[in-house]
């Protein structure tokens, strides 16, 4: 890796989620790349949900935090292969379940068509609070596409479950 | 050979018209929980139609954009099926909030999405390469949209005697325009030539199939159809299109080029 590709890194580091500020872009698998080609470098952002509304923001802090280091680089939007939960890392689940956020399962590779006939059976999410697995889901969607709303039935406490994608 | 230019519009128009449509809740929800639902279920349809529009106007070239093909085109321009232009309630009523009923919002996202998985799905594959990147998203979206709507369904259904009679009154009145899932346009006739698009044709067994076990599970009953068969895909709408698009481009045609 190039010194100016580290330096690309070294810069973006800081980045967090609008949303969730506790993980990074890399973290979170938005950062995808930063490489060198003959017109210059460039910088590989994958959006989450299409509809994202933070990915607007994400783009420009990245163009911003390029500004700042003095580099110049051009921002590229690439859809495939599509973002999934997948890409996050241990470590950036383990801090949104301290920041409250129960962390995505992996996501199910069983690709057919007979998966959409009824809803697939769904590993027990743990709360982030106490750790039961004794939760229920109240609402598919939460606060933002991307998490669903769960309660704890043992310690009573409401929480958002980071939906597999 | 390229990809037809209609056949995008197509999806897109379907996206946006659903999302504009189901973003009058956001505020008006029955309950919170379902208010931020349908506004993130929005999101993600309007997000869907602007990566489609963006797809399209750069196959267009010139001056197109996202924002000329979303607020500058008129009704019969819309490619969209008549089914998701159709108010939230029955025939012969006025479009107040009070009047919306989220029977009608919830079987129709269920009967749509539950094409939409298998249009996505197919998709993945399509010879246009972006497109393909648009359906392996938009897949996962709407799988989480066609959760929704069909746990709603099965809870209405299975539900009180009102709610029953109203998800039935609703199915009743949205299933004939699904008809039009069924009939093949020449924008589709063209994108399944170029390996673009997949035969929906194809799809209608898998289709057929989860929506019957739905209804079974909500103990709702499926009406036979007879009749006309909508159009709005080659741009024959409804009268509630050029409703819906005034509200949603009269900004943008008030204030062109306005940003904020
Ligand atoms: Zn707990």
């Amino acid at each position: 890796m190039s010194s100016v590709v580290d330096k690309v890194w070294a810069a973006l580091e800081p980045l967090t989620d609008p949303e969730i500020p506790v993980v990074t872009l890399r973290e979170l698998g938005i950062l995808r790349e930063v490489r060198e080609t003959p017109a210059g470098i460039e910088v590989v952002i994958t959006p989450t949900y299409s509809g994202c509304p933070a990915m607007g923001q994400i783009e420009d802090d990245v163009r911003a935090s390029l500004a700042q280091a003095g580099i110049e680089a051009r921002v590229i939007t690439q859809l495939a292969p599509a973002w999934t939960t997948d890409w996050m890392s241990d470590e950036a689940k383990e801090k949104l379940r301290a920041y409250g956020i129960a962390p995505p399962h992996q996501t199910r590779k069983d690709v057919s068509v007979v998966k959409f006939m009824r809803r697939p059976v769904e590993q027990a999410v743990a709360c982030p609070q106490c750790g039961s697995t004794h939760t229920v889901v109240t609402s598919e969607f939460g606060s933002t596409a991307c998490k669903a709303l769960y309660k704890c039935l043992d310690c009573q406490e409401p929480f958002d479950y980071f939906k597999p994608y | 050979m390229s990809t037809p230019i209609d056949y995008l519009l197509h999806l897109a128009d379907n996206a946006v018209v659903l999302g504009q449509r189901n973003a009058e809740w956001c505020g008006h929800g029955p309950i919170l929980e379902e208010d931020m639902a349908l506004a993130n279920v929005s999101l993600d349809l309007i997000g869907q139609a602007r990566l489609l529009y963006q797809r399209a106007a750069e196959l267009m070239g010139g001056d197109a954009s996202e924002d000329k093909l979303a607020y500058f085109r008129g009704p019969h321009e819309f490619r969209n099926y008549t089914l998701l232009e159709l108010p939230h309630h029955g025939a012969l009523v006025g479009y107040a909030a009070a009047d919306r009923d989220y029977a009608t919002t919830i079987v129709r996202n269920f009967l749509y999405s539950a094409l939409m998985v298998h249009v996505w799905d197919g998709l993945q594959q399509s010879a246009d390469a972006s497109l393909a990147a648009i359906a392996a998203k938009s897949l996962k979206e709407t799988s989480y949209h066609l959760h929704h709507s069909r746990d709603w369904l099965v809870r209405m259904g299975d539900g009180t005697e009102e709610s029953h009679a109203r998800a039935q009154a609703a199915v009743n009145h949205l299933m004939p325009y699904t008809e039009e899932f069924w009939t093949t346009s020449p924008a589709e006739g063209a994108a399944v030539a170029a390996k673009v698009a997949i035969d929906v044709w194809a799809l209608r067994p898998a289709w057929d199939a989860l929506v019957n076990d739905a209804l079974e599970q909500a103990t709702l009953t499926r009406p036979n159809f007879h009749g006309y068969v909508t159009e709005g895909k080659i741009g024959l709408h409804s009268e509630h299109l050029s409703y819906l698009l005034g509200e949603m481009q009269g900004l943008a045609r008030a204030h062109p080029g306005a940003t904020w």
